[in-house]
């Protein structure tokens, strides 16, 4: 049965009613049949409709589809699909996942319009919030919340409040992207949204990050408090959120630092105030940073940490973040500073020609603020002859505003070839610029009213017309030198035709008429003639002219003037009669009003002041650079001005955060795994040779300060830190007196917060490198690119100031902290660990969407010794595993080294990896230059245990010594693995490749009581004490079934656990799947141990 | 926050319309004709347009024009950049964005509107996530299509839940022949007084990509000189720190074609321009004038120029221009005044002047009319292979993370975009 058979019997039988139909107005024929006749357009609509309605309601899958797909095409060319409503809002709940989306974009364009059938489909969404599969419950909440329903507001506030807590990121980031829709259906609930914005602006993925910000800007932009604990973390991860959601958190930065932050170009006095109020310590640590002349004024360090984390960014692709940054320099940075910015906003120049628009509208108000900062690019700005009329006039602008004593002839002669271009209206502007340079630049005033005295004899009328105006202004401005000027412009009045050119000619007869008295009243003679025919602007300039002469010298053109008079009496236009009447009665009816008479000469021939050149180009400066208002110059709906800066700084402890963030080093390593190890679910086996060697380079640089090649890179990496340091080395000062006395109690704390101990000996190192580098010659030159090379020290030390600042106000931790640590040892996962791996995860989270269910709750981190300070007289090495993929090689073991100085009165020198012993690889820590007594720090390394439990053995040495025994690092079997995420499906075709010989079985028995406490996060729980695996999630529900996959670190070998509850037996059945059999073993034992231990 | 769109094709018809909100009337386009017909050069056309109680962005580009609805404020360069991200997803799933492509595609084009923008606000944009949720078209699926009838644009990604931990990077790429090509593009963007003298010097370069790789290759591009590229714009994928410390590229490339780096040498630093133009180009009474042309290489560094083309657009008053080139072919457009001469190949080795590539004769003036102010200025196009201008090389390029050896080929070419080289005469 075909379908078009079926289709032709229906339109027959509806025929009538579907004439009686389209008459209501609808307009819905499909324009893929052309129809030849208005008749026939009515009885194919509908016949296409009933079609479409029976297609859609067939139960055939490809009919559905291709019946939404001719909605779509409807939708799409603007045609109304609203009657088939009820016909597609059925197919909602179809299994076919096109379809459903196809329904899901007619219910977003027509469920406002028909609320009452799509309250039918709520339900299926309701269904797709609880699915599984993260995709379907994001698009679910989507829709649900973008169909603009008013009477499902609570429904939607339900689903987002929920999805707000979901464990994926991405359905996270869809509920934030649902606050600010919710929020425009009902305003009621802000205080119920802002809750959840306060809680998703916390979230640990930078995915949710940017959308919740964005949320915050449309739901709640004055709770600016909520930012406060959260700015931090934004300025550091801003450069890892996609680019749509930096220009929303950089346009909610820009405004922060203005309620935030005191201006930072204020003057000396203004300054000393602020200054004097706060924090002593936290401002002197940044004097040194600051350049001399800016001693007065001392930054915020929350206020450089935003400067310096949003520098990189103008390395973006994407023309808007660059523009956002650029304004945000533009309002927040110190004078000094925003020069930076000019590069990346020329390079703007060279995209889409709707982009330079914008973008140079821009710079001409950045210009006309700071000149000097785009004095460089002067060339940049040079008009092609195909730009289109907007870029035209803005390089022109700008180029006029940039002119100067030192530049002003090379941009005059770039002006004259304007004023030949083809496009006159162009050359007009480009004489109005040479106008505007002329009476701004005093030296070249003479040359450009020659030159444009010069242009008057060009035939083209706009520009002698405009020249002619133009040199009225000038020649205005003034006039006493110019005489000779005044007499060539008047010859010129027969030849001038453009009425504003020859109404400034006359007026400026009559102006001077006493320098020209010999023409003015012939010219006056010529104008009587030819009046009638004149425009109104030039007759006005006539009788101003007669009127002025009369005053002057009213022997010789007293008929002159009265017969203009009589003329301009009987004029058309009524302003003229009306000036003829007043001018009229000032000059001739001296007894009506003697006082005004008497005075006429003062009353017409006032001095007047010079006129403005100013500006063709309305700039838009009150509203704020870059916004739609600025762009249209009115205040656009929605429109808000940037806060001024507050006088005193708002207090800088409120962005203070409990959780210490993320220091640099973990920050790189999340960064750097994210993209050179996130491949794991690839095997790594076959790595390229070249790998090693790159990575074993890279690694030389970091850990040697021998050799010259290095040095270089070594001198800027230090100076990137010392500029850190300096900043904090007040603090750290303090900071060290208090470790002293507190180190044996708080080791583990200070493991915790690996920035603080780091920097102090780093500084040290620093100030050495610093008179290495003065020595050495060849360094000059990197370090007068100093300048240039600020953007890589800013990225290198974005994360660690925050962690320093907040230490320092946070002073020490409380001792109950280090309690928690020490029950960590026990294995419990205790607040204080979890509190540490999710700062450590929060970075994987985004990359590995689904890891975050399973390890970033429960991880365990035992430390061990392998140095004691017995052996190491003083010196005492304890390991842990922080369970991250180490940074540089993926096939590695990260190993956490806490070096403790144990000594109370020496310090220990230059520790350094000497070399690992034979038949093992591993990636030494970078040299410790000093550890002071009572001091610890913290370093990585990386070992390539080779899916051994064997103790990894390498020689240090320290103040000067090698040690004499190796010290040995032994891996316990489950840190050699690494999560893998697998799906159960994955999960259960790599079981198939590994039975037989690769499966071990084993198991225990429990007692009952203990069979009845496993659950799924007990399990879990100790199956991520004994090794670093990811659970599998279960599609069955079973409760008795659990799974685990991972990998190992150094061969990627997979290892699968399959764990069994046999619970009328009170039995726990392993089966453990893997090619590394003896790993697998010793793990059997490990984990049957850990799970005994239920209780 | 972008409320609606409408893609208007040349002829001022409104062909496709998207709400993400509120539908807004397409009327409400009247405004941007109106703008349109003021202006006399689609060109002119303001990016940026008020209406009573909308605004409207609008971008030109392929014929094409897409007009972006707002109600709120929000920064016109974001819905700029945005609309042009969308265009140039359009010209990687069609290959081409023009009206016909954008109708034959009609339903995946709405998909993925419907995909990038969330109620206004960006939301996916990367081409490799949305190739994981909507199929791109090809021939073979058309034909299966037709065949089975039944053929999905939603990709298998939403069923299986898993999304690229890489945003730009889709997952489980395979390839047969894993390979990787650069291309280093250089435009040279220059203004040359009549004198012969380098006004303005400017290159703008690009290191466009075409990767098909298979897993998730991890590449290392270095430079020889990385020094001269001191202000680059840089594709999300490629890791800040790395460039920053070492001035090598290090990322995870996209799957497909992708722009890596682009980058900009200002007019600061002294470019050598590889070709002269010796021109005389004389207006005389009598509605007459003289115009004679010679194209010669200069410092190519041993390579030819190529696809060499001159365009002049003449005064109004000119009426017509009797030319004959010694070299090429010469046209002389009568109603836009636009004269082509396309030169072709100019051989370096040939520096003998006479065999220069010369083109000589006379131009007619319309009667009565002034004889022109200023002379025309001259377009100048022209493309050298293996040469990039700036004398930027790629080093080498690692690939780390894939055990396969791929093929990796590195190729340049200085060229200038229309209209970016101009003479003055």
């Amino acid at each position: 049965m075909s379908v078009n058979d079926r289709s032709l019997t229906t339109s027959a039988s509806m025929n009538m009613q579907g004439i009686g139909n389209s008459s209501a107005g609808s307009n819905q024929s499909d324009e893929q049949v052309e129809p030849a006749s208005t008749l026939s357009i009515f009885s194919l609509d509908m016949k296409k409709h009933e079609d479409i309605k029976q297609m859609l309601d067939s139960n055939k899958e490809n009919l559905k589809l291709d019946a939404m797909r001719r909605v779509i095409g409807m939708i799409a060319k603007g045609k109304d699909a609203g009657d088939l409503f009820p016909a597609v809002v059925k197919n909602v709940v179809s299994k076919n996942m096109e379809i459903k989306k196809l329904v899901y974009v007619y219910l977003m364009r027509y469920a406002e319009e028909q609320q009452d059938l799509a309250l039918l489909s709520i339900a299926t969404f309701q269904r797709g919030l609880k699915d599984p599969n993260q995709l379907i419950r994001a698009s679910a909440l989507r829709v649900l919340s973008s169909i603009r329903v008013p009477t499902i507001v609570s429904i939607m506030m339900l689903a987002i409040r929920e999805a707000a807590n979901d464990m994926s990121p991405y359905v996270r980031k869809t509920a934030a992207n649902a606050i600010a829709k919710l929020y425009a259906l009902d305003p009621e609930l802000k205080d119920e949204l802002i809750v959840i914005i306060t809680k998703l602006l916390a979230d640990k993925t930078i995915l949710v990050n940017g959308s919740a910000v964005q949320a915050f800007e449309h739901v709640c932009p004055d709770r600016i408090d909520l930012i406060h604990k959260n700015y931090r973390r934004l300025c550091n991860l801003l450069v890892d959120i996609d680019e749509w959601g930096q220009l929303t958190v950089l346009h909610m930065l820009t405004r922060y630092a203005r309620t935030q932050f005191v201006d930072p170009n204020k003057t000396y006095e203004d300054d000393k105030k602020s200054f004097y109020d706060d924090n002593e310590t936290e401002k002197n640590a940044n004097d040194d940073e600051e350049s001399s002349d800016k001693k007065t004024y001392i930054m915020d360090s929350d206020h450089r940490l935003l400067l310096r984390c949003t520098k990189p960014l103008l390395q973006s692709r994407n023309s808007a973040v660059v523009m956002t940054v650029a304004q945000l320099y533009y309002y927040v940075a110190p004078r000094s500073e925003i020069h930076i910015v000019a590069k990346s906003l020329i390079r703007l120049l060279r995209s889409h020609r709707e982009i330079q628009t914008i973008v140079l509208k821009s710079i001409t108000s950045m210009a006309d603020k700071h000149k000097e900062i785009f004095g460089p690019f002067l060339k940049s700005f040079y008009v092609h002859s195909n730009d289109s009329s907007h870029v035209k006039y803005y390089k022109l602008e700008i180029l006029t505003i940039l002119a100067n004593a030192s530049n002003i002839s090379t941009i005059l002669r770039e002006f004259h070839t304007y004023v030949l271009s083809p496009d006159k209206e162009f050359g007009a502007q480009a004489i109005h610029a040479i106008g505007r340079c002329a009476s701004t630049i005093p030296e070249v005033t003479e040359a450009c009213l020659n030159g444009l005295v010069g242009l008057m004899s060009k035939k083209d009328e706009t520009i002698v017309a405009e020249s002619v105006v133009v040199i009225k202004k000038l020649l205005q401005i003034n006039p006493s030198q110019y005489g000779d000027i005044i007499k060539h412009i008047v010859r010129k009045v027969d030849k001038v035709t453009v009425p504003i050119a020859r109404a400034s000619i006359l007026w400026l007869i009559g102006e001077y008429s006493d320098r020209i008295s010999k023409f003015a009243p012939d010219v006056l003679r010529k104008m009587a003639k030819i009046f009638p025919d004149e425009e109104t602007i030039v007759k006005n300039q006539i009788l101003n002219l007669a009127a002025k002469l009369y005053v002057m010298n009213s022997k010789q053109t007293n008929l002159l003037v009265q017969y203009v008079f009589n003329l301009a009496k009987y004029d058309t236009n009524y302003d003229i009669r009306d000036k003829t009447r007043l001018l009229r009665a000032l000059l001739f009816q001296a007894d009506k009003c003697p006082a005004l008479s008497k005075n006429a000469k003062k009353i017409l021939l006032a001095p007047k002041p010079a006129p403005l050149l100013e500006s063709i180009i309305r700039h838009h400066d009150q509203y704020t650079l870059g916004t739609l208002s600025y762009v249209i110059g009115q205040a656009a709906t929605g429109y808000r001005d940037l806060p001024d800066f507050p006088l005193e700084p708002s207090d800088s402890s409120v962005r203070n955060v409990e959780i210490i963030p993320v220091s640099t080093s973990q920050h790189d390593s999340a960064r750097n795994s994210k993209k050179g190890t996130t491949p794991g679910g690839k095997k790594n086996t076959g790595i390229d040779e070249n790998f090693f060697s790159d990575e074993e380079e890279e690694d030389a640089e970091d850990a040697s300060t021998e050799g010259p090649d290095d040095e270089e890179e070594e001198n800027e990496e230090d100076e990137e830190e010392e500029e850190e340091e300096e900043e904090s080395d007040g603090d750290d000062e303090e900071q060290s007196i208090e470790n002293k006395n507190k180190t044996n109690e708080y080791e583990q704390l200070d493991a915790r917060s690996p920035t603080i101990v780091e920097n102090q000996p780093q500084n040290s190192e620093s100030s050495e490198e610093e008179e290495e580098s003065e020595e050495d010659e060849s360094e000059s030159e990197e370090s007068t690119d100093e300048d240039e090379q600020t953007i890589p020290k800013h990225v290198s030390t974005v994360g660690k100031s925050p962690s320093n600042t907040t230490v320092n106000n946070y002073a020490l931790p409380t001792p109950k902290n280090s309690l928690f640590e020490i029950d960590s040892e026990t294995f419990d996962p205790t607040p204080t660990n979890v509190q540490q791996t999710s700062t450590s995860n929060f970075l994987d989270d985004f990359y590995g969407v689904q890891s975050e269910s399973t390890s970033s709750t429960l991880t365990y981190t035992r430390q061990y010794d392998c140095l004691n300070r017995m052996t190491g007289n003083g010196l005492q090495i304890q390991y842990r595993f922080p369970r991250q993929p180490f940074p540089r090689t993926p096939n590695m073991v990260h190993i956490e080294l806490t070096f403790t100085n144990t000594t109370t009165n020496k310090d220990i020198q230059s520790i350094k990896f000497l070399k690992a012993r034979p038949g093992v690889q591993i990636e030494g820590f970078k040299d410790i230059d000093v550890l002071p007594s009572g001091a610890s720090i913290i370093a990585s390394i990386g070992i390539d245990f080779n899916d051994k439990t064997q103790a990894a053995l390498f020689d240090i040495s320290f103040d000067g010594r090698q040690l004499s025994t190796p010290v040995s690092i032994s891996c316990h079997v489950g840190e050699l693995f690494e999560q893998k995420f697998l799906n159960e499906q994955e999960f259960n075709q790599n079981l198939a490749r590994l039975r037989g010989m690769h499966e071990i079985t084993g198991n225990l028995n429990l007692s009952e009581i203990q069979m009845k406490k496993l659950n799924f996060t007990t399990i879990q729980s100790k199956i991520i004490q004994c090794a670093n695996i990811s659970s599998v999630p279960s599609s069955s529900g079973d409760s008795t079934i659990y799974r685990f996959a991972g990998q190992t670190i150094s061969s990627k070998a997979l290892i699968l656990i399959t764990i069994q509850l046999n619970m009328s037996q009170s039995i726990i059945n392993f089966t453990l799947n893997s090619d590394r059999i003896v790993l697998a073993t010793m793990l059997l034992e490990e984990i049957k141990q850990t799970i005994s231990t239920v209780s | 926050m972008i409320h609606s769109l409408f893609i208007i094709n040349g002829s001022g018809e409104v062909f496709m319309e998207k709400h993400w909100k509120t539908v807004v009337s397409k009327s409400i386009c009247d405004y941007f004709f109106e703008a349109q017909k003021k202006s006399a050069n689609p060109e002119d056309v303001s990016p940026v347009i008020a209406t009573p109680h909308h605004y409207l962005i609008n971008i030109c580009r392929n014929n094409l024009y897409f007009v972006a609805v707002l109600t709120n404020e929000s920064a016109p360069l974001f819905v700029i950049e945005f609309l042009h991200r969308i265009m140039d997803v359009f010209e990687d799933y069609f290959t081409a964005c023009t009206e016909t492509t954008l109708k034959d595609n009609y339903v995946i084009v709405y998909e993925l509107l419907d995909e990038m923008l969330d109620s206004g606000l960006p939301l996916v944009t990367e081409t490799n996530t949305l190739k994981e949720l909507i199929k791109p078209p090809n021939l073979l699926r058309k034909v299966a299509n037709l065949v089975t009838g039944d053929s999905t644009n939603v990709s298998d990604a939403l069923t299986s839940s898993q999304l690229s931990n890489i945003p730009w990077r889709r997952l489980g790429v395979k390839y047969a022949n894993n390979e990787a090509y650069f291309d280093l593009i250089e435009e040279i963007d220059a203004i040359i007084d009549r004198n012969g003298t380098t006004i303005m010097g400017e290159i703008q370069g690009y290191i466009d990509c075409c990767v098909k790789l298979s897993g998730m290759p991890d590449l290392t591009l270095t430079f020889v000189n990385p020094r001269l590229l001191d202000d680059v714009s840089l594709h999300p994928c490629i890791r800040l720190k790395k460039w920053e410390s070492e001035k090598s590229l290090s990322f995870i490339p996209p799957d497909g074609n992708f722009r890596l780096i682009s980058y900009h040498i200002g007019s600061q630093n002294s470019i050598s321009i590889p070709i002269y133009v010796k021109h005389n180009i004389q207006y005389r009474e009598g509605s007459a004038g003289r115009f004679e042309l010679t194209v010669g290489p200069k410092q190519t560094m041993g390579k030819s120029l190529e696809a060499v083309a001159i365009e002049c657009a003449m005064p109004k008053s000119v009426l017509n221009c009797t030319l004959t080139p010694s070299q090429g072919k010469c046209t002389f457009d009568p109603v836009k005044k636009v004269l082509t001469w396309d030169i072709g190949k100019i051989e370096t080795n040939n520096q003998n002047s006479t065999r220069l590539p010369t083109i000589r004769g006379n131009i007619t003036l319309a009667a009565g009319q002034p004889i022109p102010e200023g002379n025309p200025t001259l377009n100048v196009r022209f493309t050298i292979n293996q040469v990039a201008l700036s004398g930027i090389r790629v080093q080498r390029v690692d690939m780390h993370g894939e055990s396969y050896k791929p093929f990796k080929g590195v190729k340049y070419i200085t060229t200038v975009k229309n209209g970016r080289f101009q003479i003055r005469t």
